[in-house]
């Protein structure tokens, strides 16, 4: 057998020696590979920065007044009156990205396949588990962290406005700023994006790419009505809604403990994580279990699935 | 070695029976041309050796078993098919970077120098793009790629002559250089006539028909015969007869030159006339109309 290094070297050296890949080289192109081909995942983020911001002159035109206004209340009430366009904007921009991840999870394996685009792709060298790890990598990785980096950029050009204005009045900064615990904030929010976006959906969007893979058309009720199905059939034979909790739970964030394990939004200052508690509880490895399940049975159906 | 080495190679569709069986081998530096009508088995052929669809039967493409290696035989095989479409979405320059960044055999230079040779613009997308001007880019991204076997999926429907002469100039020219393999379907038989260096026709799932263009070229003779040289003619037992304007041609295969010279005018039959005698002779009946 001829090793497939053994000629080509020799005919071009000077051609190939700079196209050594990485073994991450792949991963790396398929997944700039999603965000050009769907282009929401960042737009749409933005997009809802940019409203957030337009919004925000409306408090700028008032913010000295607020200032005025709020100097005689205690630093809690304090807090809340300035903090609270803080939280919407990390708030909207989560949830878009929540939103993106959705559409995108669900059209993820389904689109290649019904723009029979799926033999170009599968005509390089990349194989369906790359491909799968790159995809499933947009809904918890990288929105995670793209909503994280708008979010921050967004509060601080909130913040700089802000300051600018109540210069611009002569009033004193130190309220706003020390008020708003921005950094301690923004880190809750890093913290709730790693245990919520990350790890607890997991299962629900591997749940959503394993569907993408399997439906031949309308992947989106097949994502749904399966589920729904399940918890009909179980509340009808059984008087029971395990199932639905379970859902709820999955969805809410659990338990009310696990919640606020994982932090409950809006964040403030004084709140309480466990992120001792949270990697112990076993919903937690369930779900990964779950979700480690899903994405090897989407793996196997882009495999499997034979060009139409 | 041999790039595709088959045997027994069998598929079914549920009860559709899509390879029944076949044995092939392509041998490094061929270009063989594998012809059938619709729904013979020659795409679930190229699917299989792609590592695309799970078969039956053994099967090597340059040493390993395409099924489970697919990723790793990819390196070293491209291909191009009707199906296998460009999304619509990629600009030829992400069409570019791509392949640049997933391939370690990919040429961006080369691309380049094709990509120069047409009219199709860096900033276009695909959907901008003719249905030519798709399999022009595909054709150059796949060019660059120092692959040992192309494996080519009637790379042409769809395109005027053109086109399809440019397209299979340019893979003569700038692309095969006797170390490479290329595999093709197509119904344009014309197309390729001059291009193969081996032959293979497929009907229902089996090789009807296997051989080398040289061996194809000596075997067979088209004989034009008048009425009167029609019974001695025929006493050589040709493998086809068809009518046309009232003069008989009839296709021989394995009978001296000399034996059917005197009985009419000679020529060597094209791809599509012997296509038409195996395939119609092997089951008779609407078979083979289809070229």
């Amino acid at each position: 057998m001829n090793p497939p290094s053994s000629i080509v070297p020799e005919l071009n050296e000077r051609d190939t020696a700079p196209f050594k890949l990485l073994p991450t080289r792949p991963f790396y192109w398929s997944v700039r590979r999603e965000l050009l081909e769907h282009r929401s995942i960042y737009v749409a983020p933005l997009a809802f920065a940019g409203v957030i911001l337009l919004g925000f002159t409306f408090v700028l035109a008032r913010l000295a007044h607020t200032m005025q206004t709020i100097s005689s209340l205690d630093p809690a009430h304090q807090r809340e009156a300035l903090a609270q366009p803080y939280d919407v904007s990390a708030g909207l921009i989560m949830g878009a990205a929540f939103i993106v991840s959705i559409f995108y999870s669900i059209d993820a394996l389904y689109g290649e396949r019904r723009d029979r685009s799926i033999l170009f792709w599968k005509s390089m060298p990349v194989s369906d588990l790359t491909t799968v790890l790159a995809k499933v990598s947009i809904p918890l990785l990288v929105l995670p962290i793209l909503a994280f980096a708008i979010t921050v950029t967004t509060q601080a050009i909130m913040l700089v406005l802000s300051s600018m204005v109540l210069l611009a009045h002569g009033l004193s900064v130190a309220t706003l700023w020390t008020q708003l615990h921005l950094p301690l904030v923004l880190l809750m929010l890093l913290y709730h994006l790693v245990t919520a976006h990350m790890l607890w959906y997991a299962p629900f969007y591997a749940w959503l790419l394993l569907v993408s893979a399997w439906a031949r058309r309308a992947p989106f009720l097949w994502a749904v009505l399966p589920p729904l199905a399940i918890g009909i059939f179980e509340s009808i034979a059984f008087h029971s809604s395990n199932f639905v909790s379970l859902l709820d739970d999955r969805f809410s964030g659990g338990s009310d403990a696990i919640s606020s394990m994982m932090g409950n939004f809006p964040f403030h200052p004084g709140m309480r994580l466990d992120p001792v508690a949270f990697l112990a509880a076993p919903g937690l490895w369930i779900g990964l279990i779950f979700a480690a399940l899903f994405l090897a049975a989407a793996v196997r159906l882009r495999h499997y699935r034979e060009p139409s | 070695m041999n790039v595709i080495e088959a045997k027994g190679l069998r598929k079914a569709f549920g009860s559709n029976i899509a390879l029944d069986g076949i044995d092939l081998r392509v041998e490094e530096g061929r270009i063989l041309g594998l012809i059938g009508p619709n729904g013979a088995g020659k795409s679930t052929a190229l699917n299989a050796i792609l590592g695309l669809i799970p078969y039956q039967g053994e099967l090597r493409v340059l040493g390993r078993d395409p099924w489970a290696e697919r990723d790793q035989l990819l390196r070293d095989v491209c291909f191009i098919s009707d199906v296998a479409i460009l999304p619509r979405w990629l600009r030829v320059s992400q069409a570019i970077d791509y392949v640049a960044g997933v391939h370690p055999r990919f040429d961006r230079g080369k691309a380049e120098t094709f990509l120069a040779k047409t009219s199709i613009l860096r900033t276009s997308k695909v959907r901008q793009l003719s249905k030519g001007m798709v399999t022009q880019l595909h054709l150059a991204l796949v060019m660059a790629i120092d692959a040992k076997l192309l494996v080519l999926d009637e790379p042409t429907l769809g395109l005027d002559i053109l086109y399809r002469k440019q397209f299979y100039d340019s893979l003569l020219n700038d692309y095969f250089d006797r170390t490479r393999t290329i595999v093709v379907t197509t119904h344009q038989v014309e197309d390729v006539e001059h291009v193969l260096t081996d032959l293979m026709f497929i009907h229902r799932g089996r090789i009807v028909l296997s051989s080398s263009m040289e061996e194809f070229e000596s075997r067979y003779l088209e004989l034009t015969v008048l009425p009167a040289q029609l019974p001695a003619a025929r006493a050589l037992k040709p493998m086809h007869e068809r009518q046309v304007l009232g003069r008989s041609i009839l296709l021989f295969s394995n009978i001296p030159r000399e034996k059917l010279a005197a009985l009419g005018d000679l020529r060597t039959p094209s791809i599509a006339d012997v296509f038409v005698a195996v395939i119609g002779s092997s089951a008779p009946g609407s078979q083979g109309a289809r070229l």
